[in-house]
């Protein structure tokens, strides 16, 4: 089930005056007036999921240099406003006010595109995700086909900005990330395809649905029926494949000061500040696919607690912890090691692993009949 | 097979989770930040901040114009040119550190005879142009004059260890 109209999320009062505005445009606009309706309440419908998605993302900023000074026993930031929460204001404010370079010889076109490229994939993305049973913008049949897909076309940004400028070292830090990018779908792929197996379906809100039933589910202890328990290592490679996908540390090649070719360089404002913008993005969209795939999404860890939607948010908001954590703990992986990681390791394991998973199916041992 | 078990043990990500557990003890550690302009470190009474001339209690100023200073600042950030009194002694007609180049290694504090060139505890300076940060004999001087207290306290804790 979804929101189709608006009367299931208002409240009962507000019904009669809402079915009064209805009748009136019905009677100003004739037969225009329902498409027009669909038009403006699917606007409303993104706005209401983009809006707070920017907030989260600039605050998603904002708590990782928190976490990070932590770690580091520092405070981090506190001078703009009560405990520096006005911080990504300040952060968003500076960088509107700086110059975006464009170097001579760019394709100015594309180098001015390839931000947007690589932001709005990660935006679309978000169109398909359940917050909820019924939450969802578009509950689409493949949607995790979909959000695959999406998140791919991401690389198109990474190529286009390291080619655009006309500068050999964002060239070649483009095509380092790419090739980082694409690789690392592979495993993740792989890794979905264990979870495809398991819930049977490619629709999000049945995978989710999917992980509350089962042996433990039973017991009353829902939280040892998800996906993350049965499929540790697939959980274990699709978390660190987001890592490398996002281009978070340890795979963060693309910003490592020690060798500075990543595919941004020639960026500066508020052009660069887009590409960080798409890669918090994308990175909130990897914490949700991880609480979607394995962590059982909205479903509550025991069977006492209903069901809700802040049960995803707690999940997404701990996995986002655990990219600030692991960013303050791992050094960053050289180049080499990225690619022997990613093929010699992680590709192996998720086939090895989609077999035993094959095997433990057919078997009478099936737990998620 | 001890490689055998050495690839077990890294897919069970032992390494990892022990890195992680020391990050996530400082997670919850008492943080150290000193939050600078509210807070400071304290000051050691040898700390060398910006110079000053030292004047004796009676007024006349200490240095003889020996020119020891100069020749141990290793910047060649001061610059000495000296001159006969009236009353016939050997004075500084003009005393300039360039601060600019000093690198307050205290050497010049150390070569002076008589104590008259010497470093507070002054820190927090600024120049808005280069040529501020060029100190001449009067404002070397009257630096002394307004430091004394502090920098006569500060050669009492020190002398025992001359």
């Amino acid at each position: 089930m979804m929101v189709e109209t608006l009367h299931q999320l208002l409240p009962g009062f507000l019904i009669p005056p809402f079915d009064a505005l209805m009748r009136m445009g019905q009677d100003t606009f004739g037969a225009a007036w329902p498409d027009l309706v669909t038009l403006v309440w699917t606007v409303v419908k993104v706005m209401l999921i983009i809006a707070p998605l920017l907030l989260v993302v600039a605050y998603e900023t904002f708590a990782e240099r928190k976490v990070i000074g932590w770690m580091q026993v520092r405070i981090g930031p506190n001078r703009v406003g009560p405990w520096g929460l006005f911080q990504p204001l300040a952060d968003g404010l500076k960088v509107l006010l700086k110059e975006i370079v464009i170097p001579a010889k760019a394709d100015k076109p594309v180098y001015l595109l390839a931000p947007l490229f690589s932001f709005a994939p990660a935006l679309i993305a978000w169109a398909v995700i359940p917050f909820n049973d019924f939450l969802v913008l578009a509950n689409i049949d493949a949607s995790l086909l979909f959000v695959m897909s999406v998140t791919s076309i991401g690389v198109y940004g990474v190529i286009l900005s390291g080619w655009a400028p006309n500068s050999k070292y964002a060239f070649l830090g483009s095509m380092r990330s790419a090739a980082q990018m694409i690789s690392y779908e592979v495993a993740m792929g792989l890794s979905l395809v264990v979870v495809l197996m398991v819930s049977n379906s490619l629709n999000l809100v049945d995978i989710v649905q999917g992980q509350g039933r089962g042996l433990f589910a039973g017991m009353g202890l829902k939280f040892l029926s998800w996906n993350w328990l049965p499929l540790l290592p697939m959980f274990v490679v699709y978390l660190t494949s987001i890592f490398a996908e996002c281009n978070r540390a340890p795979f963060d090649l693309a910003e490592g000061e020690s060798e500075i070719i990543g595919y941004h360089v020639e960026y500066s404002g508020m052009a660069f500040a887009v590409f960080q913008l798409a890669e918090y993005t994308a990175m909130l969209m990897g914490c949700t696919l991880v609480s979607l795939l394995f962590l059982g999404g909205w479903l509550s860890p025991v069977s006492f607690l209903p069901d809700s939607i802040l049960w995803l948010l707690v999940k997404i908001f701990c996995v986002l912890v655990l990219f600030f954590w692991v960013r303050a703990t791992f050094p960053r992986y050289r180049y080499d090691q990225v690619m022997r990681l990613g093929w010699k390791v992680f590709i192996p394991v998720c086939l090895v692993w989609l077999a035993v998973v094959a095997c433990w199916m057919l078997s009478p041992l099936n737990i998620w009949k | 097979m001890g490689s055998m078990k050495e690839i077990f043990g890294s897919l069970l990500l032992k390494e990892l989770l022990k890195g992680l557990s020391v990050t996530g003890r400082h997670l919850f550690a008492r943080k150290i930040t000193v939050q600078y302009p509210e807070e400071k470190t304290p000051q050691g009474f040898r700390f060398r901040g910006l110079h000053a001339l030292r004047r004796y209690p009676g007024g006349e100023e200490r240095c003889i114009a020996c020119k020891l200073c100069e020749a141990a600042c290793p910047a060649m950030a001061i610059t000495i040119e000296s001159a006969e009194r009236e009353d016939g002694s050997r004075r500084t007609t003009r005393y300039d550190i360039d601060w600019n180049k000093c690198i307050f290694c205290g050497f010049c504090e150390e070569a002076c005879p008589v104590d008259a060139i010497v470093e507070t505890r002054l820190f927090e300076y600024h120049g808005e142009k280069q040529s501020d940060l060029y100190y001449t004999k009067p404002m070397l001087l009257a630096n002394g004059d307004r430091y004394e207290t502090q920098i006569a306290a500060d050669r009492e804790l020190d002398s025992k260890y001359r």
